[in-house]
């Protein structure tokens, strides 16, 4: 009795509350990046490796436009259309014409932009970090933490974000259109569905939500050319757990591996904490290659 | 070949269609006029669908002319076709399988310039010839049984209010009760008009609902005549589709 009692004391709760917390707040940020990845993804098997440049680029956009205007949420709403319509041309100009050729032509593509958006950021606005500021800096006292507004805004932001889609794809003429195509595109097609108008649309709207996702995740760790980097790789982890393609278990999968992360850096260093990323994703691919959060299939 | 005859809504002239390497359509022409059952009796593999997925645009043929209201269409992608009056049941119904019936439905009919009253008086004739299918209109698709699922694809189709249905194998793998109900559905819609290229097995079937047909062989058209000079047992049906 007196050790499970010890044991139970020695559990400590406050920092469990914290990053609980902490963890919805990554989780959903990343589910914003890693719903992109995944719609763009199963609907036109496209892996898209420029994903987190195009969150870098919506905070570079955001850093921009609020130093300009000195609003944060028109920093938010021009990142993401400016990024979507940046999405779109690249989406037109150098993935339609490798529909229908091998995957590995459009990984080559995505890697190429990925780098070429990379080192224009590095020469555009240089090595130093930005800087976004949050929009308004309330805190609430959280056991000996004073814990910022700020952070759970981001994570209703990113909900509503989510849900709002969610919801177009649900019952928007257009939401049926993606997943009609992402279904059977032949079959789309014959039902006059745009097959390919549907693509681009996709991919700008992925490419939007990672902007806003970049803009908003901006005031917590700075603006700098090679931070879609770690962003892309967890949110690929996330894609592949939550089952390639699969819009609900990506955010299952985000929520999931982040709260993971987040426990486990009480105990180690947050840099050593990324590990368990990994170990759930070796353990997918090696015991359920179909995704954590998906009906086993027949 | 080629008439200046203004009721013929598709023409087919001389197409050729290849899959990679291999040749399966050697020259096929055809036509259906508006408003016309036209049946295509074949064994498997000569080339009866690989005709209606090249009408549809689905495959080009590399060789010959498709012509749809006299306009070529060879090229033109499929939901171009499908927007101005062709629609393509396959053979594999493909419903969307995660889609409600009602979504599955929605692709044809949320389109542009088409009134609220016009879709509403679509659907309800949709459901009035398919009952069953205003009953399921919440459950995805793919929990539909083969001939549930027949009948929306074919439902599907008419959401386009199209000028032709390619309908392909309709009755494939449907009980007797389902079979007549298919046969009852192509009667219909050549009473409304709708032109009807009808590829089947099924040859009393074919017979009855079409006004012409076509037999295809090796990927080219054998014989062709009116369904009323057929019988079943014609020696002709022997040979092109005994076994």
């Amino acid at each position: 009795m007196e050790q499970i009692s010890a044991f139970l004391q020695a559990i400590p709760y406050d920092q469990i509350l914290i990053q609980t917390l902490n963890g919805l707040v990554t989780g959903m940020i990343l589910a914003l990046v890693a719903s992109g990845l995944t719609l763009i993804f199963g609907i036109m098997d496209v892996v898209n490796f420029a994903h987190g440049e195009l969150f870098m680029l919506g905070a570079y956009i955001g850093v921009v436009v609020l130093a300009a205007s000195g609003s944060f949420w028109l920093a938010l709403l021009l990142a993401t259309l400016v990024v979507a319509l940046i999405g779109a041309a690249l989406q037109i100009t150098t993935l339609r014409p490798l529909i229908g050729r091998d995957p590995l032509n459009t990984i080559l593509v995505t890697f190429g932009i990925s780098l070429v958006l990379q080192n224009y950021a590095l020469w555009q606005f240089g090595p130093v970090a930005r800087k976004i500021q949050e929009p308004f800096s309330g805190h609430f006292s959280l056991f000996y933490l004073e814990y910022p507004w700020y952070r759970i805004l981001i994570a209703v932001l990113s909900a509503a974000i989510i849900g709002g889609f969610w919801l177009f794809l649900k019952y928007g003429t257009y939401g049926i259109w993606i997943r009609a195509t992402t279904q059977d595109r032949v079959m789309a097609q014959a039902m006059g569905i745009p097959v390919p108008w549907v693509y681009t649309a996709v991919f700008a709207i992925g490419a939007g939500m990672a902007a806003a996702s970049g803009v908003l995740f901006g005031p917590l760790v700075g603006v700098t050319h090679s931070m879609g980097l770690d962003w892309v790789l967890k949110a690929f982890i996330v894609v592949v757990v939550g089952g390639m393609g699969n819009l609900g278990g990506s955010i299952a999968a985000s929520i999931f591996i982040s709260l993971l992360e987040a426990y486990a850096a009480i105990w180690v260093d947050p840099a050593q904490a990324v590990i368990v990323s990994f170990v759930v994703l070796i353990l997918t691919l090696l015991f359920r290659p179909t995704g954590l959060f998906v009906p086993t299939p027949k | 070949m080629s008439t200046a005859d203004s009721s013929a809504l598709v023409e087919v002239e001389d197409i050729h269609t290849y899959y990679g390497k291999s040749h399966i359509l050697h020259g096929v022409s055809l036509r259906v006029e508006r408003g016309e059952v036209v049946g295509l009796l074949g064994r498997n593999g000569v080339g009866k669908s690989t005709t209606l997925k090249t009408i549809m645009g689905l495959v080009s043929p590399s060789r010959g002319k498709v012509l749809f209201e006299r306009n070529p269409i060879a090229g033109v992608p499929a939901h171009r076709l499908a927007r101005i009056g062709i629609a393509y049941v396959p053979e594999d119904r493909r419903i969307f399988r995660l889609l409600t019936v009602m979504e599955n439905l929605r692709t044809g009919l949320d389109r542009r310039g088409v009134s609220d009253e016009r879709k509403q008086g679509l659907l309800d004739k949709v459901f009035s010839y398919f009952p069953v299918l205003a009953e399921r209109r919440d459950q995805p698709g793919g929990t539909l049984s083969g001939g549930e699922q027949q009948m929306l694809a074919i439902a599907r189709a008419m959401m386009l209010e199209p000028k032709i249905i390619l309908l392909d194998e309709p009755t494939e793998g449907l009980m007797p009760r389902m079979v007549s109900q298919i046969r009852d559905i192509i009667e219909a819609l050549h009473r409304e008009g709708v032109a009807i290229l009808l590829v089947e097995q099924n040859v009393p079937l074919t017979l009855q609902a079409s006004q012409r047909v076509y037999i295809m062989e090796k990927g080219c058209v054998r014989h062709h005549c009116a369904a009323s000079e057929l019988r079943v047992n014609d020696p002709m049906i022997q040979q092109y589709l005994g076994i």
